[in-house]
């Protein structure tokens, strides 16, 4: 126990920060509402494994991997250069998250998820209903045009034009 | 916020040596801690710091919406062709030795450095004006950068 | 020059359209950024056809990206695995040329039309670097490369919808693409390698740890996301619903296809399958996923009433076909899900390429718009059907061999409960491929349209809606080569990682 508090706690500082933050941007997208916050909770989850990364690539007492005279202990330059393209990746899906915000706020005039999903809901049922409407509507005229096919009467509408 | 004296005469004397900087950062990147991507976002930044203080549309006419979409392009046009040259010069994609009997390594990172930095320059300009100009007004110009913010993810993959 | 050319190949499968997108956005004129995307999509099959015949002569292509040495350096690595998916996305990638003039020009502006194709053809790099790529890392940058072009064209749909759907998917794919970068890391960590070959020969040796365990986690579930399997699926309806037509034939034609490819790329080259399937029990648990989504989505398909929305659920159902082919983890088994990764992606880009024609002449998608569109559209109509018999398994056709394949291979495993949930699920399909199939032929075209303007789709989308249907067909056919060349990489993909 002792040990776990002296050692383990304090030695994997970086990491408990990284699961910190990892958690709390994951919570942030998946509990908020408002869109921008999402994007938020996604940038905050993207940073927590950069510094995942630059942690695995650090040596205790290491200076930055730059040829200098003398041999100083360095980093690992390989993971800071991933993490450089991966920051590029985030910022990408930060900018083009932000233009979809952008334009939904425009299109819905909100950027809460739950009025969005209504104003959707609300246009998809009525839809949904009008589609039902026309599917029974239609089964209907089959019916129909069966009796009067019974008749004799030739099914105008049948025809192809 | 062209009224705020103090802003203005600040901007008007950061602006340069920040481009200044930016070509700084650039240049030494092949040796030194820099390169195309931390280049292109300073010499926006500038761009950025000038449509903030003077306005989007001044910023627009300095440096104009058609020449970001050309400048993103070429720039990952500079990239891929660096790559395609070593290929013609019968190496593999990419092997900048080909480039140069001696230092071809130095010359094919400026080259693609210059590439990078192009690109990201005007994406992140492109960007900005995207948001800084919507609302206000609505041209057809302003749309098309939308697709055009990812395009510059594809210059990372060194 | 020619064998400088071939050896090039792997490079230049990638380049020519990754360089084709900025010179689309260079050109800035529809017509050009087509052309451009025609060519640059051609001569990538056309590369892509000569990779696979190389990779089976040769057994594998190796490509050192700037003549750096593999472990060091990136490396392309071409293996009949990747050659097929790499055909499978090419020359639907093709085909969508031809196909996309017409459709795109109904659906979005003129200005906007150059960028449609520029992001196609990142999408396409994206897609074919994954495939091409052998380095961990690199195919996570192709991934996202891949995706973040996606985000894009689905939220260039014509409905307002496009940008909530493209949003959702936008969340959940880099969700899934930072978990799979996590587990980059981890095993990185562990290894300190990324080069594929170079991180299956030493992870055997730290096999045991945490780390690695947990890696293996990441990269499982970062994957499924991005392929949409059940628990991780909410995204695709939408995203397939509201999108542009073409881009829908496209993405569902491909994207969840590659990050099937990835997943046991991943699976089987990198972890091994003693690992992932005899330590770890992640056979039954890819099962149990899979068995979900072969119900659900065959269930929740039936009650759609949107006939996009309807194939994206089917989607949703034929991604837990294949994934419980690779998840027996057996030789017929993973031949069997990778018959069915190349089948169903034909299948359906045939499919949403119809429904495409369709909506270009009705201008909606619901079921009911397309009423008596059987005399109106004869050849496209009959397109869907051979494309909907395909997908229910009807022999003659694609579909009806990989669901044999795919049968007989879970029979060998003595796996019949999830034989029984896939007959079901077929029985499922023949309902709601009828619905549509009877709205196209049994009913009455409706008298008020004002969109009487009988006759065909234009030429493009019908050579590339049956070119589709042909090679369908073909394989229903004949499929001695596919059956053989899919063989060969499940032998390798289950006796290489061991």
């Amino acid at each position: 126990m002792t040990q776990f508090l002296t050692e383990t706690l304090p030695g994997l500082f970086n990491y408990w920060i990284v699961i910190g933050l990892m958690m709390i941007g994951f919570y942030t997208v998946i509990a908020h509402d408002n869109l921008v916050k999402k994007l938020i909770g996604l940038s905050v989850f993207q940073s927590a494994v950069f510094i995942l990364y630059i942690s695995m690539g650090s040596i205790h007492g290491s200076t930055a991997p730059i040829i200098i005279d003398g041999n100083p202990v360095y980093a690992h330059p390989l993971p800071q250069v991933l993490i450089l393209t991966a920051i590029v990746v985030g910022v990408s899906t930060t900018a083009l998250g932000l233009a979809l915000i952008v334009r939904i706020n425009e299109a819905y005039g909100s950027i809460e998820e739950d009025d969005v999903l209504a104003a959707d809901l609300a246009t998809s049922e009525g839809e949904e209903a009008r589609e039902e409407a026309r599917s029974e509507q239609a089964e209907a005229e089959e019916a129909h045009a069966a009796d009067d096919a019974d008749d004799g009467t030739e099914p105008t509408e049948r025809r192809p034009g | 916020m062209r009224e705020h004296t103090v802003l203005r005469i600040v901007s008007q004397f950061v602006i340069a040596p920040i481009l200044l900087y930016a070509f700084y950062v650039q240049f030494h990147g092949e040796y030194s801690p820099g390169g195309g991507f931390q280049a292109g976002v300073i010499l926006a930044t500038a761009i950025i710091l000038y449509g903030l203080i003077f306005g989007v549309e001044a910023a627009r006419v300095a440096v104009p919406p058609t020449l970001l979409r050309i400048g993103a392009s070429l720039g990952l046009l500079i990239y891929g062709g660096t790559g395609v040259a070593t290929i013609l010069l019968g190496g593999n994609f990419l092997d900048y030795d080909r480039l140069a009997a001696h230092g071809g390594q130095y010359y094919g990172l400026i080259v693609i450095e210059l590439g990078v930095g192009i690109t990201v320059a005007s994406v992140m300009i492109a960007i900005f004006y995207v948001f800084a100009g919507r609302g206000r007004q609505n041209n057809p110009d302003e749309d098309e950068d939308h697709g055009q913010a990812d395009d510059y993810d594809a210059d990372d993959i060194t | 020059m020619i064998t400088a050319f071939f050896n090039q190949m792997p490079v230049l499968v990638v380049v020519v359209p990754l360089l084709a997108a900025p010179l689309c956005v260079l050109a800035h004129r529809a017509f050009a950024a087509w052309l451009l995307y025609v060519l640059a999509s051609w001569s990538a099959f056309g590369m892509a056809f000569l990779l696979f015949v190389q990779a089976k002569i040769a057994g594998q292509v190796s490509y050192a990206v700037g003549d750096w040495a593999p472990p060091f350096g990136i490396e392309l690595v071409i293996d009949t695995y990747s050659a097929l998916v790499l055909l499978l996305v090419t020359g639907v990638a093709a085909l969508t040329g031809i196909y996309a003039r017409k459709s795109i020009a109904s659906e979005i502006t003129i200005e906007r039309e150059y960028l449609v194709f520029a992001l196609m053809l990142l999408c396409l790099a994206g897609l074919i670097g994954i495939t091409v790529t052998g380095d961990a890392f690199n195919l996570f940058v192709f991934l996202e490369i891949s995706s973040l072009s996606s985000y894009a064209l689905i939220a260039m749909g014509p409905k307002r919808r496009a940008l909530l759907s493209s949003f959702q998917y936008l969340i959940m794919g880099t969700v899934g693409g930072t978990f799979l970068l996590i587990g980059i890391g981890l095993i990185f960590m562990m290894t300190g390698t990324l080069n594929m070959a170079d991180l299956a020969e030493r992870l055997p040796g730290v096999y045991d740890t945490r780390t690695v365990q947990a890696g293996l986690a990441f990269v499982v579930v970062g994957l499924s996301l991005k392929a949409a399997l059940m628990p991780a699926h909410i995204w695709l309806p939408n995203a397939y619903t509201y999108a542009p037509s073409t881009v829908s034939a496209f993405i569902a034609a491909t994207a969840t296809k590659v990050a099937v490819y990835a997943l046991f790329r991943f699976v089987f080259t990198i972890f091994g399958v003693g690992y992932a399937f005899g330590s770890l029990p992640l056979g039954t648990l890819l099962l149990t996923l899979a068995a979900i989504s072969m119900i659900a989505g065959s269930l929740a398909s039936i009650f759609q009433t949107d006939v996009k929305r309807l194939l994206a659920w089917s989607s949703v159902a034929q991604m837990g076909y294949i994934v419980a082919g690779f998840a027996l983890a057996s030789t017929a088994g993973v031949s069997a899900g990778l018959v069915h990764l190349l089948n169903h992606g034909i299948i359906k880009g045939a499919l949403f390429m119809a429904v495409g024609a369709m909506i270009w002449r009705v201008r909606a998608s619901s079921i009911n718009d397309l009423a008596g569109l059987g005399r109106a559209m004869p050849l496209t109509s009959a397109a869907f059907v051979v494309g909907g018999l395909s997908l229910i398994g009807v022999p003659a056709t694609a579909g009806f061999i990989s669901k044999w394949a795919l049968l007989s291979a879970l029979f060998e495993a003595g796996r019949y409960g999830v034989m029984a949930v896939l007959l079901v699920a077929s029985l499922l399909s023949i309902i709601y491929v009828g619905r549509v199939i009877e709205a196209l032929y049994f009913r009455p075209l409706p008298d008020d349209v004002s969109h009487h303007q009988h006759g065909e789709a234009p030429l493009g989308m019908q050579v590339a809606t049956w070119a589709l249907i042909a090679i369908n067909i073909a394989i229903g056919v004949h499929a001695t080569p596919e059956l053989e060349a899919t063989g060969r990489a499940a032998a390798l993909l289950v006796g290489g990682g061991t």
